[in-house]
């Protein structure tokens, strides 16, 4: 038999875990370290650390997604005077660098992306954008993971460098052109690929592929929800949700917002401010005299058909990467593996946990 | 990767100073308010599609939609018609002459006026709907001889409701316009002078001319008005996608992401943004948009 020999991949190396810590180091010099930690037993946030001892490797999901730092919850978008009008106040330029963001959330910022893009590009995210590099990391899906069926639970492009746990090295793909010069500044941390690595990241794949307990089967569904614009489901959901908003706010991809204008206290100038909404308050739809979404069910159904039907029509695929994080968040239980489920007709399968 | 790609140096949020020049009260409630950018480059290089809106700032305290009812035929000044309704609208009457507002735009679709030359055009207002369709109507008669015939169906409910009644009355001189005027009630004084009918919007129609196949319909009233209106439309043999409806909805941006303005679904339509896609829709889209009126 004749022993293959390693293929040399100019986007692919390996880093040996022992050399985490050192790579960490070298990206705090070029810009802000922001990575998962564990803030409280199984509340997980990304946090400024390059302290490897700190960061939570195996960590699921945040309890925030982290469109936060290319999409702040709340942001001046101007001062004001009477006299000068609308003035934008200095952007920081600084790096920042979001260590461990898992595919799901990797897709999400490409998501945005298309959003904030469109025919009135928005400068604020995409100067934010440009000066954000991404490290992906692999993870293993628990029951509300249903990125597997969004077709989210990997990812080809959005990342600098992708780092895939292979056992004792960490299989890393690189995405960018300074994902490279990462790893040309980093050539001691690096190395080729050895023998087996590639069967061991094609194993992993497959156990992980395996691993997805909860599924929503995706094809036509655009055609399906419209069929059932009138089911009952949406009113029973309109009575249990609380229009609290907590699955806007956890959503990687939501991106709705309201504009606040505020007087300072002197009264000859101010500020406007823009800040995350959602589709589920009650005002959301209020113009002067008429709610054109009074009711719970109509706000439940829009979040729904906006990211299903919509999105999809609008942009070619749905808005939702399956992270589970609004399943996870609801005060009032409402799962939407079980809602997809319930309009495509299938009995739901119980997941109790 | 797209993020690299986007040329986003221009930021489409921020407003322009504009400045009050004149303010006209006209019936209750309604002024009509005049304004013209500070910087004279900027005012010379605004042009619009009727139909079309801005968003106005009333400098801390909140920025909203507004109709542009002047016509892009008429450069230099642009008016809007505000109803005091809400926050920010009583705000902005609390202003006087020669105050700053913010002003930027225009957005929306406006009407397709290109598709609409060399056709016949009806347009029906009712109330405060003779706003976004005020622009249309001067654009229309300042390139007459570009359309067909044209006729304006105009409805309120006495002559004190009226918007814009001298100007509506000097059409009834013009032999290029058919001006159909009603008012639902008419008051005593007004029995030997009033040149125009009493009744419903609706009740025009049976004054309305021959009208051609491929004519057009711009209509734009308050919700009730809607249905009759269409219906009658419809009689008239009018096609679907050439009925054109100018919609209202919250909006905070304007621009197609603040997502306030949402309506949907049907995949023959699709779901739409009312500041981009809209916010004139035909009556087409209407039908297949199921939480469009």
């Amino acid at each position: 038999m004749v022993a293959r020999t390693i293929p040399s991949h100019a986007n692919i190396r390996l880093l040996a875990k022992k050399n985490l810590g050192d790579l960490l180091e070298v990206l705090g010099r070029w810009g802000t370290v922001y990575a998962p930690v564990e803030k409280q037993p199984d509340v997980y946030t990304f946090a400024e650390t390059t302290d490897l001892s700190a960061i939570a490797l195996g960590y699921l999901r945040t309890a925030l997604p982290p469109k936060r730092f290319m999409y702040p919850p709340e942001e001046r978008l101007y001062n004001f005077t009477l006299s000068k009008g609308f003035e934008e106040p200095p952007q920081s330029e600084d790096r920042q660098i979001l260590f461990g963001v898992h595919p799901c959330d990797i897709h999400a910022f490409s998501i945005l992306d298309l959003v904030f893009a469109g025919p009135y590009p928005e400068p604020r995210y995409f100067k934010r954008r440009r000066r954000t590099a991404i490290i992906g990391l692999d993870c293993l899906p628990d029951v509300n993971c249903f990125c597997y069926s969004m077709d989210t639970d990997s990812v080809e492009r959005g990342f600098d460098l992708f780092l895939t746990d292979i056992g004792e090295d960490y299989f890393v793909r690189v995405g960018s052109s300074w994902g490279e010069e990462v790893v040309r500044a980093c050539k001691d941390l690096f190395t080729g690929l050895k023998e087996g690595s590639i069967e061991e990241y094609k194993r992993r794949a497959d156990a992980r592929s395996r691993m997805f307990e909860s599924h929503v089967e995706m094809s036509d569904m655009p055609q399906i929800m419209e069929l059932e614009f009138s089911n009952p489901l949406w009113e029973e959901l309109g009575e249990k949700c609380l229009s609290c908003g907590s699955c806007s706010i956890v959503c990687p991809t939501c991106y709705c917002y309201d504009i606040i204008d505020q007087f300072d206290l002197k009264g000859d100038s101010g500020s406007r401010t823009r800040r995350w909404d959602s589709c589920l308050f009650k005002e959301f739809a209020q113009v002067a005299g008429f709610n054109f979404r009074q009711d719970r069910s109509t706000r439940v159904k829009l979040r729904y058909y906006h990211k299903q039907i919509a999105f999809v029509e609008e942009y070619g695929r749905s808005s939702c990467v399956g992270c589970g994080r609004c399943i996870e968040t609801c005060p009032a239980k409402i799962n939407i593996i079980e809602v997809l489920n319930e309009i495509r007709g299938k009995k739901v399968m119980s997941h109790a946990g | 990767m797209l993020a690299e790609r986007i040329d986003a140096r221009v930021d489409p949020h921020k407003p322009h100073l504009a400045r009050l020049i004149r303010i006209d009260p006209m019936v209750k409630d309604h002024r009509l308010f005049q304004l013209r950018f500070e910087d004279p480059k900027l005012n010379d290089e605004f042009t619009h599609k009727p139909g079309q809106f801005v968003m106005l700032s009333v400098l801390g305290v909140g920025e909203i939609p507004v109709s542009l009812c002047s016509s892009p035929s008429r450069k230099g000044i642009m008016e809007l018609m505000v109803r005091k309704v809400g926050r920010v609208t009583s705000a902005l009457y609390a202003l006087r002459e020669n105050d700053f507002v913010g002003i930027r735009g225009p957005y929306g679709n406006g009407f397709p006026v290109d598709d609409m030359k060399g056709k016949d055009l009806v347009i029906v207002a009712g109330g405060l709907g003779t706003a976004p369709l005020r622009g249309l109507l001067w654009y229309c008669l300042d390139n007459r001889a570009e359309f067909g015939k044209i006729a304006l169906l105009y409805g309120s409910r006495s002559t004190k409701d009226m918007l814009f009644r001298s100007e509506m009355e000097s059409l009834l001189n013009r032999d290029d316009i058919q001006c159909l005027l009603s008012v639902e009630k008419l008051d005593d004084e007004e029995k030997d002078t009033w040149r125009g009918y009493t009744g419903l919007v609706t009740d025009l129609f049976r004054h309305l001319g021959e009208i051609g196949e491929d004519a057009y319909a711009a209509v734009c009233g308050p919700p009730v008005m809607y249905k009759y209106v269409l219906e009658e439309l419809l009689n008239k043999g009018f096609d679907k996608n050439r009925i054109l409806m100018s919609l209202e909805r919250r909006m905070k941006c304007g621009i197609g992401k603040c997502a306030h303005c949402a309506i949907g679904y049907h995949s023959s339509v699709g779901y739409r943004y009312v500041c981009i896609h809209g916010p004139i829709f035909t009556y087409w889209d209407a039908t297949n948009l199921p939480e469009m009126i």
